[in-house]
């Protein structure tokens, strides 16, 4: 892309209403050749342009070999994304991106993935566990710990299922309400995390999701052993370029849109916890 | 060897010169009681015989007998509003009646323009300007443009305002580089320098005459005089590791009271870069125009992300601007954003003296 702010068009090919609040919009850029062109790594984001309204940051759910379609899922919590909740099959936005630095997918190669996600985080860590569902024999144990606040929040469920029979790997899911014929753990993601089979030695931890979430599961892994360079974070902060220029989204020296939105945790650990970064 | 002395009578000459060269000129002028910059048609135009009274939290422009154009510390702008407009559109949205979108990106509007009056701190909030907007791959273009179509005459400053402390960064009070003509102003005329290929260009077309030995040593004395004249001053290391260490600093509180978190501050800034982007649609619904616009890090939208506001509260927002411009500037671009012009301390409503928060958080010690 020559013009880093100049978004293109893409058109809706799918919708999916995954709950109330969530759907995921499956794109193709119209320009054939820009969609023939077009790569991402999971863990960046593209800026969703609707007409008239505005931008917002979204990261990418699919799986880069997918060649057909590219998808966000989107839960509604503001003007732009109330906007895009009202757009159908065939309506056309505006797409700029891939932005940012995505997962350390290749450095993950040959050790145990553990994922831990709250709340809607589960989006950019989706990427993740699909990578390596399809890539499974180039990686060990693979955890996936989900907390969400009320069981009926829980997307993507059979997926869940379907994953927690796969050998080799673990699903833990709490949620802090439940419902009736929950399977899962009722209480607090944290009370999950002494569960979790991995070796601490060879695991490598990525999380998203509310930062509090994440400074307990920071603790739990250092506390049982896990490097601190092991662990990954997803950031997310106000954005309008998308390309280090507008400043809202900096924590300290970092700009979270193109030094992150994924960080090693040593990067950010000094401001990690302090208020008002 | 030709001269370097351009006599007073003779100013209106680099005027013309670089407007025949293809350059609009701005320059300073008087406007409602301030020395702003716009487009300088005629030397007439320029603060002859005006001087600035600074201090926190005030500005006041008065006559005096001195018949120098630029015998005055700075006004409200430095370089930034003509590089980095305040606001301007980025691209815009067409939608056909079947709802195709088509993204048009916005043409730069630069036209060559040569500033007249640049001081040293200008010069060094430019290259940090520069550094921030025209790295790849972010490179702006809109920056861009403007700054490859820029000439600058940097006049050396012979009076510092009691809110300059630019001898204390480094940064000043003699334009030491990155300028096209460098002036230093005598009561009857001005010593001309060339700092670039265009530069020479430019000199030799004006009118010069030879300099004496006792012109160059007035010069160099006044621009001496001005470093000493200075009485404000930053800590000379690199903050950033004593203002990490002391985030919990009972200071932080004390500047919240009294900061109103107008963002006066950042506005005058000549190096901060926060900007905010938003969609404006047409009225006949055919299009929709993307701008952006100076945004402040004292705004509460600025740290607004879905639900969570990040810096609620004024001492969080204060302690965000002083930690970015001392302290994490050093790790973004090498060295502090601040170029010692002081603007932040004269426009602030109620006074706020940076190099006094900064010394009272840190200390003037040279430990962290």
């Amino acid at each position: 892309m020559s013009d880093p702010h100049l978004p293109s068009e893409a058109e809706i090919v799918e919708r999916v209403q995954e709950s109330p609040t969530i759907f995921t919009l499956r794109l193709r850029f119209t320009d054939p050749a820009e969609h023939a062109a077009y790569r991402f790594a999971p863990g960046q984001f593209n800026m969703l342009y609707l007409y008239g309204v505005g931008e917002v940051p979204i990261s990418i759910v699919s799986d880069p070999g997918d060649e057909h379609l590219f998808d966000h899922t989107i839960r509604v919590v503001g003007r732009v994304t109330k906007g895009l909740a009202q757009l159908k099959t065939g309506d056309r936005l505006g797409i700029r991106g891939p932005y940012g630095r995505g997962w350390p997918l290749k450095e993950a190669e040959g050790r145990d993935v553990l994922i831990v996600t709250g709340g809607l985080g589960c989006a950019p860590t989706v990427s993740v566990i699909n990578y390596v569902m399809r890539r499974r024999e180039r990686f060990g144990q693979l955890v996936i710990i989900q907390g969400v606040k009320h069981a009926n929040d829980l997307i993507w469920r059979e997926q869940y299922e379907r994953w927690s029979a796969v050998k080799d790997t673990q699903v833990l899911i709490a949620a802090d309400v439940g419902v009736q014929l929950w399977p899962w753990h009722v209480g607090r993601i944290t009370e999950l995390f002494s569960m979790a089979q991995v070796e601490s030695s060879r695991a490598v931890a990525m999380m998203c999701g509310p930062e509090g979430m994440m400074e307990v599961a920071v603790d739990h892994l250092c506390g049982r052993g896990v490097a601190e360079n092991a662990i990954w974070l997803s950031m997310e902060r106000s954005m309008h370029c998308a390309v280090g220029l507008c400043g809202h989204c900096q924590v300290g020296g970092k700009f979270v849109c193109k030094d992150g939105p994924v960080f090693n945790y040593p990067e950010i650990k000094t401001l990690f916890r302090a208020e008002g970064f | 060897m030709p001269g370097n002395y351009l006599p007073r009578a003779s100013f209106q000459a680099l005027l013309e010169t670089l407007q025949q060269t293809g350059y609009r000129c701005v320059g300073p002028q008087l406007r409602d009681d301030a020395i702003v910059y716009d487009t300088l048609r005629h030397v007439g135009d320029l603060p002859r015989g005006i001087r600035d009274l600074q201090a926190p939290g005030q500005y006041r422009v008065e006559k005096s007998d001195c018949p120098r154009f630029f015998a005055w510390a700075n006004g409200p702008q430095a370089l930034k509003p003509l590089l980095f407009a305040p606001q301007e559109f980025l691209w815009k949205t067409e939608r056909a009646a079947d709802g195709r979108l088509r993204f048009v990106a916005a043409v730069p509007d630069a036209v060559p323009t040569a500033v007249i009056g640049v001081r040293a701190c200008d010069l060094a909030a430019l290259r940090l300007q520069d550094a921030h907007f025209l790295k790849d791959p972010s490179r702006d273009a809109h920056y861009a443009a403007r700054r490859e179509r820029l000439f600058l005459v940097a006049v050396h400053c012979t009076r510092s305002a009691p809110t300059c402390f630019c001898a204390s960064t480094g940064d000043g009070p003699r334009a030491e580089a990155g300028f096209d003509l460098s002036l230093s102003e005598l009561d009857d005329g001005f010593l001309v320098e060339a700092g670039s290929d265009t530069g020479r260009g430019v000199m030799a077309r004006l009118p010069l005459e030879a300099a004496s030995a006792g012109q160059t040593q007035t010069a160099d004395a006044e621009i001496a005089q001005a470093a000493k004249q200075q009485t404000r001053k930053l800590p000379s290391r690199n903050l950033q590791a004593a203002l990490f260490a002391n985030l919990d600093h009972p200071r932080w509180v004390d500047v919240a009271e009294r900061c109103l978190s107008c963002a006066n501050c950042t506005s005058v800034c000549p190096t901060c870069f926060c900007h905010s982007e938003a969609d404006q649609p047409t009225l006949d619904g055919a299009g929709s125009v993307h701008a952006r616009q100076w945004d402040s890090c004292f705004t509460q939208g600025h740290s607004y992300i879905h639900g969570v506001t990040i810096r609620a509260d004024t001492r969080l927002r204060y302690r965000q601007w002083l930690t970015h411009k001392l302290g994490s500037w050093h790790e973004q671009y090498g060295r502090s954003g601040c170029v010692g012009c002081g603007r932040c301390i004269t426009w602030c409503p109620v006074g706020i003296d940076i190099t006094e928060e900064a010394t009272a958080i840190c200390g003037d010690t040279t430990h962290v």
